[in-house]
């Protein structure tokens, strides 16, 4: 198998499963390691699969909708633009713009949600369930309120400035509890904060009357997405999905334990700093353009974790493809539960990633 | 009652007196809040003024505001603030989990969902809903509450408290999410009721309001008072209140039932207030101790004292806008429930 040329590069890697390890005791580790490791060629067909579904899913979205356009007219709006046609402009203008955007925002909640369960070796972690969203989602209401008409390249920043105080003050807590956070505490803390966070924009949102404007960007809406937006964000989102790819050999590392990564090597310390920019970078921007959606940074990584082995080099990039897939589907499913109305993809993602949090929470394993 | 015909030795006594002192200095804490919330509005009235309403011989003006406005408001206050806090300090006793509390483990969000169903089917609010509310919070917060204690109950286990309260914020979620759904296709009248009711405003500014709680409050807040013993015995874990004789189901049942009641009714003329029912409890206990005997007088008190000046507070901050009560609370209830985590070891 293909996995044998990197064993002997990186030993004790294919053993890499913070689950397993935690599991598992070390009478039976010899077992995880010949039971868990990567895939990579299950890897390379899922993400090329992967790819291949999207761009039909990106195929259906754009051709479905309010207006009934035929596909053939879909094909030549985007490839022979002519901007005097009205379908033409729909597709240009309205749908395409959309459906990059739900990629995007997709492949960077599923990958932060990767990077944040490896690093903190907590199945639980979510950019989302930590609060990092909903620190965006505040800064973004006190923007909205205090500076109204602040321009979309600004607007990014502002999140990235909220996530980056929720991450702060979730870590920070995290180094003064004692024993550090378990998974249950870790949420709970995320929580709180999300409630303080919720009822402060709240506040904000009743005094100055701007309710109607963030009810449906906290409930997470892609229909405002424009190539402006795209413009703004999509440099940001690829290059910190790159420097997630080129950090994930570490993260795996990190994902063995702390005490592990430093013996083998690893600046854990700059890593983690690293993987938390880039975590906030992801959660920031994405926030911007769609608002707070979470459970995309839960489900996916698990799932690509269960196809993929537990190599993060592997399911990063596959959670990138996953979170593409599962937020244009889920897009796509919000028009079409009714048509001419929007649900918003976040309560439709929502329904089920709370079944699946569930699960987690309830698998008899072990106490969180 | 038979350790009162024991023999008292002086710590005891001592810390008897401490108790009494304790309750004493929070019933006047509530009487000067309530002054002072009295006193919070448009109109100003100097503290003769007041006294001298109060008793009867104010102008027809200082009547109507007293009476009318600001009265019934601050008796709901009082009375939720009681309800959300026994509520609390029941939850966390028959669940032996210290960060329990009704908006954490869903009653909150499932009385609000069926609140929203109801704005969103019958579109105008009338005398009756006063009364229908309650009810219809009851039975949204039961089902959740319900729900969330079956799927963390283990035979043979019992109840386990993480899976609780991790239960609980996955329900709340997903309550959340359907609340959504429907928010976004009610008209924006009736959005701007359910957004402020879910910021926990409390809406009820009318006796009828009062009416409408204080049974639940009057028939549940003696009935749990009554239980502190077997409160006692179920905090101390179920094999140990099985030993002692309790039939821990079924008043593990009765109690969620009662804990449920009292949030579901407050939550109906409150909105959605969090914390009050973590931070009363905890703060209670500070006071007093473990004793259920008088931790549950002296969590009501502190619940009633506690949103008795959140209330005060949102009036007065930003007038002659209002803060709803539930931002206030959340806005001192998250920090200091973050501290609890922080400090409580795993």
């Amino acid at each position: 198998m293909a996995v044998k040329s990197k064993q002997s590069k990186e030993p004790g890697l294919s053993s890499a499963a913070p689950d397993a390890l935690e599991s598992v005791g070390p009478a039976s580790a010899a077992e995880a390691v010949k039971q868990i490791h990567s895939r990579p060629n299950v890897a390379i067909l899922i993400i090329l699969g992967g790819i291949v579904a999207l761009i039909l899913g990106i195929g259906v979205s754009v051709t479905f909708g309010a207006r009934d356009i035929r596909f053939v007219e879909v094909w030549l709006a985007v490839f022979q633009y002519n901007p005097d046609l009205t379908d033409h402009q729909v597709i240009q203008e309205l749908r395409l713009p959309r459906v990059l955007g739900c990629v995007l925002v997709g492949s960077s909640f599923a990958v932060a949600g990767a990077i944040l369960q490896g690093m903190m070796r907590n199945p639980l972690a979510d950019s989302g369930l930590l609060g990092l969203n909903s620190g965006a989602g505040f800064a973004l209401a006190v923007c909205f309120a205090f500076f109204p008409g602040l321009s979309y390249s600004y607007l990014v920043l502002v999140c990235f400035i909220g996530a980056a105080l929720s991450a702060m003050f979730v870590f920070a807590l995290g180094s003064i509890a004692k024993g550090g956070l378990t998974p249950v505490r870790l949420v709970l803390a995320g929580a709180a904060l999300s409630a303080l966070l919720t009822a402060l924009s709240e506040g904000i949102a009743l005094y100055f009357r701007i309710g109607q404007d963030l009810a449906f960007w906290y409930a997470g809406g892609v229909a405002g997405t424009r190539w402006i937006h795209l413009k703004v964000m999509a440099p940001w989102i690829a290059l910190a999905i790159a420097g997630a790819i080129a950090l994930s050999r570490s993260i795996t590392l990190l994902s063995l334990g702390e005490d592990v990564a430093k013996g083998l090597g690893l600046r854990s310390g700059f890593t983690k700093f690293m993987g938390t920019v880039i975590v906030i970078v992801l959660a920031g921007s994405a926030v911007s353009a769609v608002g707070a959606v979470s459970f995309v940074g839960l489900l996916v990584p698990h799932f690509a974790r269960k196809l993929v082995g537990v190599d993060y080099r592997w399911i990063i990039p596959t959670s990138a493809v996953l979170g593409a897939v599962l937020v244009v589907l889920a897009d796509l499913a919000a028009r079409t539960v009714r048509p001419g109305f929007e649900t918003p993809i976040g309560a439709l993602i929502a329904l089920i990633g709370v079944p699946f949090f569930l699960y987690l929470a309830n698998k008899e394993r072990r106490e969180l | 009652m038979g350790e009162y015909i024991r023999l008292k030795s002086p710590e005891e006594l001592a810390k008897r007196k401490r108790n009494i002192i304790v309750l004493v200095i929070l019933s006047a804490a509530i009487i000067l809040a309530f002054m002072a919330s009295m006193n919070t509005g448009f109109i100003r009235l100097s503290p003769m003024d007041l006294v001298r309403t109060l008793f009867g011989e104010g102008t027809a003006q200082q009547n109507l505001i007293l009476y009318e406005f600001r009265l019934p408001r601050i008796v709901i206050s009082i009375l939720i603030g009681a309800g959300l806090a026994l509520s609390g300090c029941v939850l966390q006793s028959i669940s032996r989990n210290a960060l329990a509390d009704a908006g954490i483990i869903g009653i909150n969000s499932g009385a609000g969902f069926m609140i929203l169903m109801y704005v969103a089917f019958f579109p105008t609010i009338t005398v009756a809903s006063a009364f229908v509310l309650p009810v219809l919070a009851w039975v949204g917060g039961g089902v959740a509450a319900l729900l969330v204690f079956t799927m963390s109950y283990r035979r043979h286990r019992g109840l386990s408290s993480n899976r609780l309260i991790l239960n609980g914020i996955a329900l709340n979620s997903g309550i959340s999410a359907a609340t959504i759904v429907i928010t976004l296709r009610i008209s924006p009248e009736q959005y701007q009721f359910v957004a402020t009711w879910m910021a926990g405003s409390i809406w009820g500014k009318d006796w009828k309001f009062v009416w409408a709680l204080l049974p639940f409050i009057c028939i549940l807040l003696p009935y749990v008072y009554l239980k502190s013993q077997t409160v006692n015995v179920l905090s101390l874990g179920d094999s140990l209140a099985k030993n002692l004789g309790a039939a821990v189901s079924r008043e593990q049942l009765l109690l969620l039932g009662a804990a449920v009641g009292l949030a579901g009714s407050c939550v109906a003329v409150s909105g959605s207030i969090g914390f009050v029912g973590l931070i009363a409890p905890h703060l209670a206990k500070r006071l007093v101790g473990q004793r259920y005997q008088i931790l549950l007088p002296t969590t009501v008190l502190t619940g009633s004292l506690l949103v008795l000046v959140a209330d005060t507070l949102g009036r007065w901050v930003f007038q002659p806008s209002e803060i709803p009560t539930g931002i206030v609370v959340a806005v001192i209830g998250a920090p200091y429930f973050l501290y609890l985590l922080v400090r409580s070891k795993g």
